[in-house]
């Protein structure tokens, strides 16, 4: 069985877990370096990305975080985790990890008054569209080869993007009462690097 | 797989939504561009706008208003985190400039002197979320009632004294855990002593929790204040006079934020809570007169 994470640091923590026990897989809290062993995956949940950077670089995580990736850990980053993640920002801070080979926008969408819902087709999730929920989210603005769009809103505006064991969306699925994403980022997570 | 954008604003799910991106996490009063600045360098989940933090409210006295909207658009120009910025009690007018200005959360906040001593903002009518103080369950019932997708502990701003948001923390969790343990024969009663939405007050007893995401706030001035809150059962802290008002801001912003990541964690706390220099200067709560006590605004 597959042994997830979640990063501990700040934001909607617990919506994460509380998702993760209705499909029957335990969960543990990251804060610091010596909590990412013996993990298969990890996600970074929705929150201040800001401040969830710089209090990766503070508690020192940044480097055990890029190894353990390197070495097969799988990573879902929702919202703000989908920034943390990222090769690059199309602004100057935060200084994401570089796991990722895509360029985000953060709020893409504007400010907190902006924030919206609406219905997802997502490649992959079969059955009904995911219902999704973004708050001052990001937006990713460029992919390198090797990254799949799984999901867009309106034209050329992904939301949902895959590269091998990395998957970023800019909503929070955590915020719904719909498991298939989390489901999806288990099966990758549980499924040999 | 490109889904069309139905834009779907200012609902329940987006406005309670952001409160939950913001657990874990400290929200701090600045007053300029640069506080602000450092607030978000520090790792602050949020800032609160505004002239004067509250111990200078206090010592100023006569009528506090909404801030000048410059000083505000020039605080939301500086950061990227969530800009917050307080109305008075029942002043929806202030509300909607707030709102027109771009502000991500208003604080419908006992710090400023009320507009209206009957009546609350009606928050339903707003696509800006709004965070209200409570000292008891049913407060902050009446305020989710209205429309609040955030709660914070009210405790007396400016006094640099935890005991009162200790108090309203305490009351308020306690509450919870009593109504989670009635039978649902008794919430009806309970609603009515509560003067709370029956509603809600099913709502919580069914989940055992607030419907919105509770903060601490009013009197947290050291890293332990914060941690103290958190072990309490808070969701995150707002810190008013707590950090600019200290010998040095820079250094407890720092402390206070570790503090809030690792409030189960002693020895982090022990390590952030060297070298602060003087935390602000307090206030004896049970000193003040009642017409002093910010607290008491509001119902």
């Amino acid at each position: 069985m597959a042994s997830i994470g979640v990063l501990a640091i700040q934001g909607d923590v617990l919506e994460h877990r509380k998702m993760l026990d209705s499909i029957g897989i335990e969960s543990s809290e990251v804060r610091l370096p010596e909590h990412l062993d013996d993990l298969d995956g990890l996600i970074i949940p929705g929150g201040e990305s800001t401040t969830i950077v710089q209090l990766i670089d503070i508690y020192e995580l940044r480097t055990p975080l890029v190894d353990k990736v390197n070495e097969g850990l799988a990573v879902w980053g929702t919202c703000a985790g989908m920034i943390v993640i990222a090769k690059n920002l199309n602004d100057k801070r935060p200084n994401p990890l570089g796991l990722m080979d895509i360029e985000v926008s953060r709020n893409a969408f504007g400010r907190q008054i902006d924030s919206f819902e609406t219905d997802l087709d997502i490649h992959g999730i079969d059955g009904p569209p995911m219902h999704a929920i973004f708050i001052r989210a990001p937006l990713v603005t460029q992919i390198g080869s090797g990254v799949e769009i799984l999901a867009e809103v309106g034209e050329g505006k992904p939301v949902a993007v895959k590269q091998n064991r990395l998957l970023a969306t800019s909503f929070h699925p955590e915020l719904t009462a719909d498991s298939r994403m989390h489901s999806m980022f288990v099966d990758i997570a549980h499924s040999t690097p | 797989m490109a889904t069309e954008i139905k834009p779907n604003t200012g609902t329940w799910a987006v406005k309670s939504g952001l409160a939950q991106m913001l657990k874990g996490g400290v929200i701090m009063d600045v007053v300029t561009p640069d506080q602000a600045k450092i607030a978000e360098n520090a790792g602050a989940v949020a800032v609160m706008a505004l002239e004067r933090v509250p111990s200078d409210i206090r010592a100023a006295g006569g009528v506090a208003r909404m801030s000048d909207p410059q000083m505000i658009a020039e605080i939301i120009e500086s950061v990227t985190i969530p800009v917050m910025a307080k109305a008075r009690i029942g002043h929806f007018v202030e509300a909607q400039v707030l709102e027109a200005l771009g502000t991500d959360y208003i604080d419908e906040s006992e710090v400023l002197t009320p507009a209206d001593e009957n009546n609350h903002i009606n928050k339903h009518d707003f696509s800006v979320p709004f965070v209200c103080g409570a000292r008891d369950l049913g407060e902050a019932l009446r305020r989710i009632g209205e429309g609040a997708a955030m709660i914070r502990t009210k405790g007396e701003a400016g006094s640099g004294n935890i005991v009162e948001a200790v108090r309203h923390a305490r009351k308020v969790l306690g509450q919870i855990n009593h109504i989670k343990g009635m039978e649902i024969d008794e919430l009806m009663a309970t609603a009515r002593d509560l003067k709370a939405p029956y509603e809600l007050v099913k709502e919580i007893h069914e989940t055992g929790s607030l419907p919105v995401v509770n903060f601490a706030a009013g009197g947290i001035s050291t890293p332990s204040d914060a941690a103290l809150m958190m072990q309490i059962g808070v969701d995150g802290v707002f810190v008013g006079s707590g950090i600019f008002k200290s010998e040095n801001p820079q250094i407890m912003a720092d402390a206070i934020v570790k503090a809030t990541t690792h409030y189960k964690d002693p020895e982090m706390l022990a390590s952030v809570s060297k070298g602060l220099g003087a935390s602000m200067p307090g206030l004896d709560v049970r000193n003040m007169p009642e017409s002093e006590q910010f607290a008491t605004r509001g119902w």
